[in-house]
């Protein structure tokens, strides 16, 4: 054991020398890079045109490129789905790893960003000039793809959470549409006992909506300073959501079906999952997969603690562009025009997609689209509001898709017991500090 | 030995007188150089394939590399903490008591089935065997998923059957059922596999034999017990040592039910899982070489031992 450690310490005096020869290679980068690219250089790639590799698997991918493509007939885009969120983070992270093979351009979402940012696998934009777009876009999702004052990607789309109900089960049942997690709480116990087949939601434990729940409640565990982390899952705001989030686990109300299972759109069709606390690309997803429930769904701002609206952000992600791309300007030309030019964006919002880009937020036509789906609802409205009221601040950890990958092994030990989420939380934590350490960060709790 | 070498020996003739022996080494081993053309194809593909993924692993388990800091040589770090690794064991804990439950009872059914479809007893044993069989040719991806249809509590057969009786008495997804849950699917899968070896293994026995056990007046239980038993001895060593590497590498069954199941089953349910959540959802290549190395060498071990003693009893 004492072999061990003081090996441990010996690799960790090893690993900080290398971190510093690393920093300073990623000076030298830096510098070399800033003299070279500026917007004209973009457009000069665009005209020159060449071969580019994309991975995506957004459902509006196939019709940008074929867009970009005709605005750009000299550039090539070969458009490849690698899998969905971490099939795709495997696959690139095996690419970095063995120094081949990795897209020039790929997609990420904003909690898997400093993960990759970290291994140094991602071009800083703004060599290219690309800083200047910083009020194109909403603060919170131009905040997520910052990250140690490096541009490491293009926000794409935003996820403000909201509550969307099943209207027609909540008039079945006489319950009013709850505005604060007290009165969710009591819908949740009334719908319930007046139905046993319905719950309020469903909730086996997902890392993803537990860290915007945490985010909402206030709660700040992951603390990232450089290469010393903290982190701290028992703090107030964590505290604030796992009272109200035992209840309803502790009292078994909720639905146990597994998110985005046939069986769970099953439930959000028929009425046996009553709301979801969920990102604003939501809608876009109950047109096209639950169908059926046409004209049942509403949506309301998420409910507080307090009554003061705040909201978070819940999944959505962006795009980068790859270190080991060979045409690095032409990639982020690419990107720039992805991510920001009205015609990408049009193709982008008609696929059901909710923007990060501010023109399109505080566009009145976006605002007072009335949506079939529904029932007439000015959804818009409800969204925007919520990308304004995400609370800031919040930073996910640099290696938050493992993090993600332990959750069930941890936190969804308390769900599937009907147990104390902190206990859950609390192992979490020890193997978040215990892993993080193994990686060399100074992690502290 | 008369034409064609006479020219060689009178060159040799020629040089100073060699002596018998050495003659004969040089011819043997232009022998041996002709042999080696013919093993050097597969040597190139057995060094490439085989023995250099197991030296990469070996280097890599040597070797730690972190995302803060990069790689670094620690020796046998990676083994001792391996050996503390309370997940670790916990994996290495559930697949030997799945071994120890699950391989006896798939293997009494294979073997009953192959004795009543040998039994000539059996009507259109032809049918038979290919319908225990079938299971085998299922993809395993399409009989795990097809198996957790049956299992779901919330929507398949199971939940049907807790509607009827009015009760949670069926749920082969809690912790509980879990391992006997995967265990039925495995079962469901290899037992024709197995029924086939055994079976093949009884078809090779001659028939004089049984004629001889007619005649000095044995009856069918007499003459598995003192003729097929016996004769099955090698099949049955054969299919145990298949059946523990298969069970210590569980990874495909619980991997996929764990979408299906979540939080029940985890990321370090079995070692092979273990190995695979550590080096791509962690990027711990090194430890996940480690796991890799040691369950190699324990089921090794194992089998070894396990074909020790079946070789022993043999002689006996």
């Amino acid at each position: 054991m004492t072999i061990a450690r003081t090996a441990l310490r010996r690799t960790l005096a090893v690993a900080a020398t290398a971190a510093l020869a690393v920093g300073a290679l990623a000076a030298c980068a830096t510098d070399s890079g800033s003299s070279a690219g500026t917007g004209t250089d973009l457009d000069a790639a665009l005209e020159a045109g060449g071969k580019l590799t994309y991975w995506s698997w957004t459902p509006s991918a196939e019709a940008q490129v074929a867009a970009f493509e005709k605005a750009y007939p000299k550039v090539d885009v070969e458009l490849v789905n690698a899998g969905t969120n971490t099939e795709e983070y495997t696959k690139l992270q095996n690419a970095i790893k063995a120094g081949s093979g990795a897209p020039d351009v790929v997609q990420i979402e904003y909690y898997a960003m400093p993960q990759f940012a970290l291994s140094d696998a991602l071009v800083d934009l703004g060599e290219y000039g690309l800083d200047s777009l910083e009020d194109d876009y909403a603060a919170s999702t131009w905040g997520s793809v910052n990250i140690d004052g490096k541009l490491v990607g293009l926000p794409q789309d935003s996820g403000p959470m909201a509550m969307f109900y099943n209207k027609a089960v909540f008039d079945q049942f006489g319950i009013a549409v709850p505005t604060t997690w007290d009165e969710y709480i009591a819908a949740a116990k009334q719908l319930h006992a007046a139905d046993p087949t319905k719950y309020i939601t469903s909730d086996t434990g997902d890392a993803g909506f537990a860290t915007s729940m945490i985010w909402q409640a206030g709660g700040r565990p992951f603390g990232i300073d450089g290469t010393d982390i903290s982190v701290n899952l028992a703090d107030e705001g964590t505290q604030k959501w796992t009272g109200v989030w035992n209840q309803l686990v502790e009292g078994d109300l909720l639905a146990t079906t597994p998110g985005w299972s046939d069986e769970w759109f099953k439930g959000l069709a028929d009425g046996s999952i009553a709301t979801l606390p969920i990102g604003a690309w939501m809608p876009g997803v109950l047109e096209s997969s639950v169908a059926d429930a046409s004209g049942d769904w509403r949506v309301a701002p998420m409910p507080t603690y307090d009554g003061t609206p705040v909201t978070s952000e819940n999944g959505g992600g962006g795009q980068s562009v790859t270190k080991q791309s060979k045409n690095p300007a032409l990639a982020a030309a690419f990107l720039r025009w992805l991510n920001n030019d009205p015609a990408s964006i049009e193709v982008f919002l008609e696929s059901g997609g909710f923007p990060s880009t501010t023109a399109d937020l505080e566009d009145p036509d976006f605002k007072a689209f009335e949506s079939e789906y529904f029932g007439g609802q000015k959804i818009n409205e409800v969204l925007t509001q919520a990308s304004k009221d995400v609370a800031p601040g919040w930073s996910y950890l640099p290696y938050q898709v493992f993090a993600n990958s332990i959750f069930g092994d941890t936190v969804g030990q308390s769900y599937i017991n009907k147990a104390d989420l902190n206990e859950g939380l609390a192992d979490w934590q020890s193997q978040l500090v215990e892993y993080g350490n193994k990686q060399g960060f100074s992690v502290s709790e | 030995m008369t034409a064609t070498s006479l020219p060689t020996q009178s060159r040799d003739a020629v040089v100073p007188a060699p002596a018998p022996r050495p003659r004969g080494i040089r011819v043997r081993s232009r022998s041996e150089w002709k042999g080696l053309a013919f093993v050097v194809p597969f040597l190139v593909v057995f060094l490439l394939v085989f023995i250099a993924p197991v030296a990469y692993s070996v280097y890599l388990s040597l070797f730690r590399e972190q995302l803060i800091g990069g790689n670094a040589f620690v020796g046998f770090d990676n083994y001792v903490e391996l050996f503390g690794d309370a997940q670790f064991w916990e994996g290495f804990v559930r697949v030997t008591l799945f071994l120890v439950v699950q391989v006896p009872v798939m293997l009494a059914l294979a073997l009953i089935a192959a004795l009543a479809i040998d039994s000539a007893r059996l009507h259109a044993s032809g049918f038979f065997r290919i319908v225990i069989f079938l299971p085998y040719a299922v993809p395993a991806v399409v009989a795990v998923l097809m198996w957790g249809f049956i299992y779901g509590d919330d929507f398949g057969l199971a939940s049907n059957i807790n509607d009827l009786l009015g009760a949670e008495v069926v749920t082969p997804f809690v912790p509980d059922w879990i391992l006997a849950s995967i265990g039925n699917i495995v079962t469901w899968e290899f037992v024709g596999y197995n029924m086939l070896i055994f079976y093949s293994a009884l078809r090779t026995i001659p028939t004089d034999l049984y004629e001889a056990a007619e005649l000095d007046g044995a009856g069918p239980m007499r003459v598995v017990r003192a003729i097929k038993l016996p004769a099955l001895r090698g099949a049955i060593v054969i299919a145990t040592i298949f059946s523990i590497i298969g069970s210590f590498q569980l990874f495909n069954e619980p991997n996929i039910l764990r979408t299906l199941a979540p939080n029940v089953i985890t990321t370090y349910f079995t070692p092979n899982m273990y190995a695979y959540n550590l080096s791509f959802a962690g990027q711990q290549y090194n430890a996940s070489a480690t796991v890799a190395i040691v369950m190699g060498v324990i089921t090794a071990v194992i089998a070894y031992v396990v074909q020790l003693r079946g070789a022993r009893k043999e002689e006996r």
